[in-house]
């Protein structure tokens, strides 16, 4: 059963005495990219993790169409700074498959079907630490996809990247999407949005401000902040 | 210093000729230390790791005490120990008092605060590095603990050789709830209280420094049997 349409009612989440998102509405259909934009500060991170249910509500409720343990257990997440645990690369990506009582001879296929798909074969018996930036954070992306996630949420996973590693993310990206997988991701780098989004949220000062299709926002935004925002204005 | 010397002449003599009592009271302190940590890691690996991960309301007074209580004095605990275990006492029916079993139980109590507070330390930082990978993958809290304790395991095993090296070199609460007797309780720390007790300085001292030499011996062997320092960072 799919999680999908996800329901965010009036979510807020206020930590010392300061609402850093909402209260906002919002509800995702089942498919494609959805960018997440906004100035520094915005509350895409909090946002992401509130869908995802890793962050405290202090008000509102999301819902999923399936029932809440089995919706949560069918997303992943990727970090803004990868997770990477004192293991090795296999056994980081063998992580998740190993919480849930699968044979080791499947979570083994399943780790090098993967690894190949994010380029880390070479790399799979070093130890996690010793990999460079770009390979962390396709260590992690490998490690999220693993688990087949109905959806997938990114939080600037190329925030510190180069090119190279940008697009060899994105490949891996682009991939999943064409088979289907949906993905919410934040980011910081305009071209970046452009290349992938076919939705995007504009997050401004913990609200909503515009969401609109791709094509429309990028050469029709609304709202004067989303304007100013892709013109490369500083917007408070 | 002619002691130290003859203290040292007399610790290679005992080993050369392979004293059978030196032998005895040597194992006897390696099977009670030995013990007193297997047991206090079994129960302060996860207390300290329970305490690294969650926020609770009294976490950083338990954490404080905790600390506090590392420096528990020996003599005190045994004395407690003692009164417990003592044939009036509330378990003096168990008939453990001048037993290695009491002393065991005296050594635990000593160490699970050292171990618990070293091991809270130490993984506290792993799980700030983990915690939100870990929330994600919707772990459950036994899993947690398991995931925080095997890779954080070297850091843990600095926290259990802490432990035996304060057990080992302990006398004050062995001394009084374990009585030093010849055969059955004496073991390295106890008994050169009493040849110090006795004027005999050379015989003390020589087993002082075959218990140094063992606290050094034990210390090297679990290093080079879990290859800590061997791979770089971890």
């Amino acid at each position: 059963m799919s999680m999908f349409p996800i329901h965010a009612r009036a979510i807020t989440v206020r930590r010392r005495g300061r609402d850093l998102i909402g209260p906002l509405d919002l509800s995702l259909e089942g498919q494609g990219v959805t960018i997440v934009i906004g100035p520094n500060g915005a509350g895409k991170t909090t946002l992401l993790r509130a869908l995802h249910g890793i962050e405290r509500l202090s008000k509102g409720e999301i819902t999923y169409a399936s029932p809440r343990p089995e919706a949560l257990a069918a997303q992943a997440f990727v970090f803004q700074s990868p997770v990477i645990m004192r293991r090795t690369v296999r056994e980081n990506m063998a992580y998740p498959l190993s919480l849930r009582n699968m044979s080791k001879s499947e979570i083994s296929s399943r780790v090098d079907e993967v690894a190949e798909r994010v380029g880390l074969t070479f790399a799979l018996n070093r130890p996690a630490r010793v990999l460079s930036g770009g390979e962390r954070q396709k260590l992690a992306l490998g490690r999220a996809l693993t688990l087949r996630p109905e959806l997938l949420f990114l939080d600037e996973p190329c925030a510190s990247l180069d090119g190279r590693a940008t697009r060899e993310i994105e490949d891996v990206l682009n991939h999943e999407i064409s088979r289907g997988r949906r993905i919410i991701m934040s980011t910081h780098n305009m071209g970046q949005a452009r290349r992938l989004a076919q939705d995007v949220l504009f997050i401004h000062k913990g609200q909503i401000h515009e969401a609109a299709p791709a094509d429309q926002f990028f050469t029709a935004a609304s709202t004067d902040a989303a304007r100013a925002f892709l013109n490369g204005d500083i917007v408070e | 210093m002619g002691e130290l010397w003859e203290g040292l002449a007399q610790a290679v003599r005992l080993l050369i000729t392979f004293d059978s009592d030196l032998v005895e009271i040597t194992l006897r302190s390696l099977a009670v230390t030995c013990t007193a940590v297997v047991i206090a890691s079994a129960i302060a690996l996860p207390l300290g790791a329970i305490l690294a991960m969650r926020r609770f309301k009294y976490r950083r007074l338990t954490i404080a005490i905790l600390n506090a209580l590392m420096g528990l004095p020996p003599v005190v605990v045994g004395l407690i120990v003692y009164v417990i275990f003592s044939r009036s006492g509330p378990l003096g029916v168990l008939g453990l008092l001048f037993t290695p079993t009491v002393m065991v139980i005296a050594q635990v109590i000593i160490i699970v605060p050292l171990i618990a507070s070293i091991t809270q330390q130490a993984l506290r930082e792993l799980w700030s590095d983990y915690r939100d990978l870990l929330i994600s993958l919707n772990t459950t809290i036994p899993q947690r603990l398991g995931t925080l304790l095997w890779d954080g395991r070297r850091a843990l095993l600095t926290a259990s050789l802490a432990g035996f090296g304060r057990a080992i070199g302990e006398v004050g609460a062995i001394m009084i709830v374990g009585g030093n007797i010849d055969n059955h309780t004496r073991v390295l720390t106890t008994a050169i209280a009493l040849e110090t007790g006795k004027g005999e300085f050379a015989m003390a001292l020589g087993l002082g420094f075959i218990l140094i030499a063992l606290a050094i011996a034990v210390n090297i062997a679990i290093h080079t049997l879990s290859h800590t320092e061997q791979e770089g960072r971890w």
